[in-house]
C-alpha cells in the first residue's frame, strides 16, 4: 500500500526529516510515537502533500505509484486522508458544505456524476451518529467554536464519510479525556477493513490500548529509532522517551533501525 | 513568497466574460458638456419644463463645485469635456417587444438576461438600459394589474409627470455632491418605481444597466418610492464591454419608504474591472440613498461590488420615522489594479432607530479595498441602535484593506457596536481543503464564499446562486 524510502525532509532549509524508512501494507495499521518535536506531524503532512516542504532525498510509493508527484487534491482523491492534529476553522462553511464538495470533487475525478442530495443526506447523518454527535453539528461552520474533542471527532467523521484508502491520524487522541477518546478509538475500529491501511501517530501508548496496532515505530530526530509489535508501545510507557535522548546524545547520528 | 501564495495570485486572475461590444447603430452625441448638451438631452426626452429647469440649476450648481478626492482612491483627473453625454440605439423607442432591435435583445441574452417573457426567470421584471436609454421593460401588464408602476424614468416623466416631481431630488438633492449635481445635469434613464398603498409588489424588479458605446459616460436615475404598508424587492445589475480607456459611470438612486413600508435593494455590479494593468475599466461614482419617512419603515441595500476600475459609493439610509431600520450588506472585492471606498452613512433622526452594517472586503492582486462608514445619531434619537461589522479578507500579499468608521453621537441613549476583523486565507485553510479532495480553485472560492455568507443570504433567492458564481468568476483562473 505505502512504501517510503530514505525520506529526507527539509523545511526552512532545516533538516527535519532524516531519512524515513517504512512498509504499511494493506489493511495494516501502524503507530507512530515519538517525543514532541520529532518530526511525526512533519510525515503526516508530506505525506498528505502540504507545499513548502523541501523533499531533499528518498521516494514514496502508495498503491505503485509516486505518491510525492502528486499535488495534495489529487492524492485526497486517490484515497489519503489525514486527520489533522490542529484542524482549522473555515467561517461561513459549514460542515456538509465542505464534505459534500469533497465527496464530488472524489467522484469527478474519478468520472462519475456528482452525488443526489438525498443520497449525500442520508450518508452524513449516519455517518454522524458514529461519532456521537447531534445533527446541528452538520450545520455548524468548519471547525469554528468547537471544542478540542469536537475538532477531532469531526476529523473522525469526515474520514468516516470519505472512507479513504490511507488514513493517517495525527494526534487524534491529544486533548480529548478518556470518553472522547473511546468514540475516536471505535470509530477508528469501525473503519478498519482489509483494504485500508492506517497510519496512527500519538504521543501517548494510551490510545493504542484501543486502537490495536500491527506495528509501531519510534520516531525520533527525524529518524525511525525503534520499531516492533504492539509491545513496544507498553514499553515506551514504562520508560518515556528519555532513553532515547540519552542514546542520541551518546552517539549523535547513530540511531538505528 | 510561498508558492502556495503565487498560485493564489495566479488563481484570482479572470476573465470578464461580459467584455464584448454590440455593433448596433447608435445616436451619440459629441463628447462635450455645457447647457446645449443639457438642453439637448432634455429635448431628447421630451421632457417637461419643470424637468429641464433642474437640469439647468443642478448643471449652474456643478460647474462652481470642484471633484471629490478625499476617498482613498487613485485615478487621474476625469476630462468631462471628452465624454459623450448621451447614446441611444438609433430609431424610435420601441412599443413593444417585438419591435426590439434583435441585437439588444442577442446582447442581453448573452448577458443571461432574455428579455421575452417565456424565457425570463420566472418572478423577475427587468427593465434593460443600453448606454443612455432603456430599451425594453418585462412584465409590465402584470405589474400595472397590481397598480405597480416599474418603468423608464423617461417615460414616467411624460406619464407621471406630478409623481416624479413631488420626489426627484427629495433625497438626494440635486447639489448633493459633485457627481449627484452632474447626474441631475445629465442624466438620460434609469428606472422609476411606484408601489402603491398596501401593495406588496408580486415580482422582483430589476434593472440591468449596459454600457456599449466607447467614450459615452452612463448617468442612470432611479426613483423608488413605496407608499404606505407597501413592500419591493428591487435589484440593478450592470456591465461594460472591455476597452482600453476608462468610462464613467456616475448614477444616482433615490428611495423614499413611508410607514410601515419596505424596500429592499440589491446590486451586483459588474462593470468592467480594466486589465491586469490597470488599463481601462468603469469609474463608478455614484450615490444611493433612502429616506425611511414613515414610522416603522425599512431600506436594506445589499451589495456586490465585484467589478470596476474605481468605486466610491455609500449608499446610506435617513432614518426619520420612529422605529424605522436601515441595513447595510456589502461584499466589495477588488483584484488586479482596482480599487474600491465604500461603506455606507446611517442618519439616526427618529426614535428607537435601528441599523446594521455588515461588511465584507475582499481584496487579492492589488486591490486596494476601503470601508468607509458613518454612524450618526442626532440629539433626539432616543434610543437609537447601531452595530458594525467590518471584515477584510486578503488575497496575496500586494493588496490592501483599510477600515474608516465615523461615529458621530448626539444622543446618550444610544448603542453602538463595531467589530472590525482582517484575516487572510491562510495555507493551512487551503491545505485543509486540498486535503479533502478540492483542488483550488474550488478551495478558494469555498472559503471566500463563507466569508461573504452573511451578506449573501440577504439576496433575493435568484441572484443569491449568480451572485456566487459572479465572485467565483473573479476569483477565476488558470491554475497553474
Ligand atoms: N512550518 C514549519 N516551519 C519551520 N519549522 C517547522 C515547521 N513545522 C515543523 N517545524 C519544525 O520541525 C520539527 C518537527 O516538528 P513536528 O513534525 O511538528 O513534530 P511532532 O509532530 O513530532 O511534534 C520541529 O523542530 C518543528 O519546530
Ligand atoms: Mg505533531
Amino acid at each position: 500500500m505505502l512504501s517510503i524510502d530514505n525520506l529526507h525532509v527539509r523545511i526552512d532549509g532545516k533538516a527535519i526529516l532524516k531519512g524515513i524508512d517504512l512498509d504499511v501494507g494493506s489493511g495494516e495499521v501502524h503507530a507512530i510515537m515519538g517525543p514532541n518535536g520529532s518530526g511525526k506531524s512533519t510525515l503526516a503532512n508530506v505525506l498528505a502533500g502540504r507545499e513548502n516542504f523541501d523533499v531533499t532525498q528518498g521516494e514514496v510509493k502508495y498503491l505503485g505509484e509516486d505518491l510525492l508527484a502528486l499535488p495534495s487534491d489529487e492524492r485526497a482523491c486517490k484515497g489519503v486522508f489525514l486527520a489533522f492534529q490542529y484542524p482549522v476553522e473555515i467561517p461561513g462553511v459549514s460542515n456538509v458544505y465542505l464534505l459534500k464538495a469533497a465527496v464530488n470533487a472524489r467522484r469527478k475525478y474519478h468520472g462519475e456524476k456528482a452525488i443526489a442530495a438525498g443520497e449525500f443526506l442520508k450518508l452524513v447523518k449516519e455517518k454522524v451518529k458514529m461519532v456521537d454527535m447531534k445533527e446541528e453539528f452538520l450545520q455548524r461552520a468548519v471547525n469554528e467554536g468547537f471544542s478540542g474533542g469536537e475538532k477531532k471527532r469531526n476529523e473522525i467523521f469526515q474520514m468516516a464519510v470519505l472512507e479513504p484508502t490511507l488514513a493517517i491520524l495525527d494526534e487524534t487522541d491529544s486533548g480529548l479525556d478518556i470518553d472522547a477518546m473511546k468514540i475516536v478509538a471505535d470509530g477508528v475500529n469501525a473503519l478498519r477493513r482489509e483494504d485500508r491501511s492506517m497510519i496512527v501517530v500519538t504521543h501517548y501508548q494510551r490510545l493504542l490500548d484501543y486502537i490495536v496496532p500491527d506495528r509501531v515505530h519510534v520516531l525520533a530526530d527525524g529518524r525511525i529509532v525503534k520499531f516492533g509489535d504492539k509491545n513496544l508501545a507498553l514499553e515506551l510507557e514504562k520508560e518515556g522517551y528519555g532513553w532515547i535522548r540519552d542514546r542520541l546524545e551518546r552517539e549523535p547520528g547513530a540511531a538505528t533501525r | 513568497m510561498s508558492a502556495v501564495g503565487q498560485d493564489i495570485e495566479k488563481l484570482v486572475k479572470r476573465e470578464y466574460k461580459e467584455g464584448f461590444y454590440t455593433e448596433i447603430d447608435s445616436d451619440t452625441f459629441p463628447p462635450g458638456l455645457d447647457e446645449n448638451v443639457v438642453r439637448a438631452i432634455s429635448r431628447k426626452k421630451e421632457e417637461p419644463e419643470f424637468m429641464l429647469e433642474w437640469r439647468l440649476k443642478a448643471f449652474r450648481r456643478w460647474q462652481r463645485m470642484e471633484e471629490p478626492r478625499w476617498a482613498h482612491l487613485r485615478f487621474p483627473k476625469i476630462d468631462y469635456q471628452s465624454i459623450s453625454y448621451f447614446s441611444a440605439p438609433k430609431g424610435e423607442r420601441p412599443k413593444s417587444l417585438d419591435e426590439v432591435d434583435p441585437k439588444l435583445l442577442e446582447t442581453y441574452e448573452k448577458l443571461g438576461i432574455p428579455l421575452e417573457e417565456q424565457k425570463a426567470l420566472a418572478g423577475v421584471a427587468v427593465d434593460a438600459v443600453f448606454d443612455s436609454v432603456s430599451v425594453a421593460t418585462t412584465f409590465r401588464e402584470k405589474l400595472a394589474d397590481a397598480g405597480v408602476i416599474f418603468c423608464p424614468i423617461s417615460e414616467a416623466l411624460q406619464e407621471y409627470p406630478e409623481l416624479v416631481r413631488e420626489y426627484i431630488g427629495g433625497v438626494v438633492p440635486a447639489a448633493d455632491n459633485y457627481f449627484a449635481a452632474l447626474n441631475s445635469a445629465v442624466f438620460s434613464d434609469g428606472s422609476f418605481v411606484y408601489i402603491p398603498k398596501g401593495v406588496r409588489c408580486p415580482m422582483e424588479l430589476s434593472t440591468y444597466f449596459r454600457i456599449n458605446e466607447m467614450n459615452t459616460g452612463q448617468f442612470e436615475r432611479t426613483l423608488i418610492v413605496a407608499e404606505e404598508g407597501s413592500y419591493v424587492s428591487y435589484l440593478e445589475g450592470c456591465t461594460a464591454p472591455m476597452r482600453d480607456e476608462n468610462q464613467l459611470h456616475a448614477a444616482v438612486v433615490e428611495l423614499v419608504a413611508k410607514e410601515n413600508a419596505q424596500i429592499k435593494y440589491s446590486t451586483v455590479q459588474n462593470w468592467y474591472p480594466g486589465d491586469e494593468q490597470g488599463r481601462g475599466g468603469v469609474y463608478n461614482l455614484v450615490t444611493k440613498r433612502g429616506a425611511c419617512r414613515g414610522a416603522n419603515s425599512k431600506i436594506s441595500w445589499t451589495q456586490i461590488e465585484t467589478g470596476s476600475a474605481i468605486t466610491q459609493k455609500y449608499p446610506s439610509v435617513v432614518l426619520e420615522g420612529d422605529n424605522s431600520i436601515g441595513e447595510f450588506y456589502s461584499v466589495a472585492l477588488t483584484n488586479n489594479m482596482q480599487q474600491a471606498d465604500t461603506g455606507t452613512k446611517m442618519i439616526h433622526v427618529g426614535k428607537n432607530t435601528r441599523s446594521t452594517i455588515i461588511s465584507k472586503g475582499i481584496s487579492a492582486s492589488r486591490g486596494q479595498n476601503t470601508y468607509r462608514g458613518l454612524v450618526k445619531i442626532v440629539k433626539g434619537a432616543d434610543n437609537a441602535r447601531n452595530y458594525s461589522r467590518c471584515d477584510s479578507l486578503l488575497i496575496g500579499n500586494h493588496c490592501g484593506a483599510h477600515t474608516f468608521p465615523y461615529l458621530e453621537s448626539k444622543n446618550p441613549s444610544a448603542r453602538i457596536e463595531h467589530e472590525a476583523t482582517t484575516s487572510k486565507i491562510s495555507e493551512d485553510q487551503l491545505f485543509y481543503c486540498m486535503q479533502r479532495g478540492l483542488n483550488e480553485e474550488d478551495a478558494v472560492s469555498l472559503i471566500v464564499n463563507g466569508f461573504c455568507k452573511e451578506v449573501f443570504r440577504e439576496l433575493p433567492m435568484e441572484f443569491a446562486v449568480e451572485a456566487r458564481k459572479l465572485l467565483e468568476i473573479s476569483l477565476e483562473g488558470a491554475v497553474g
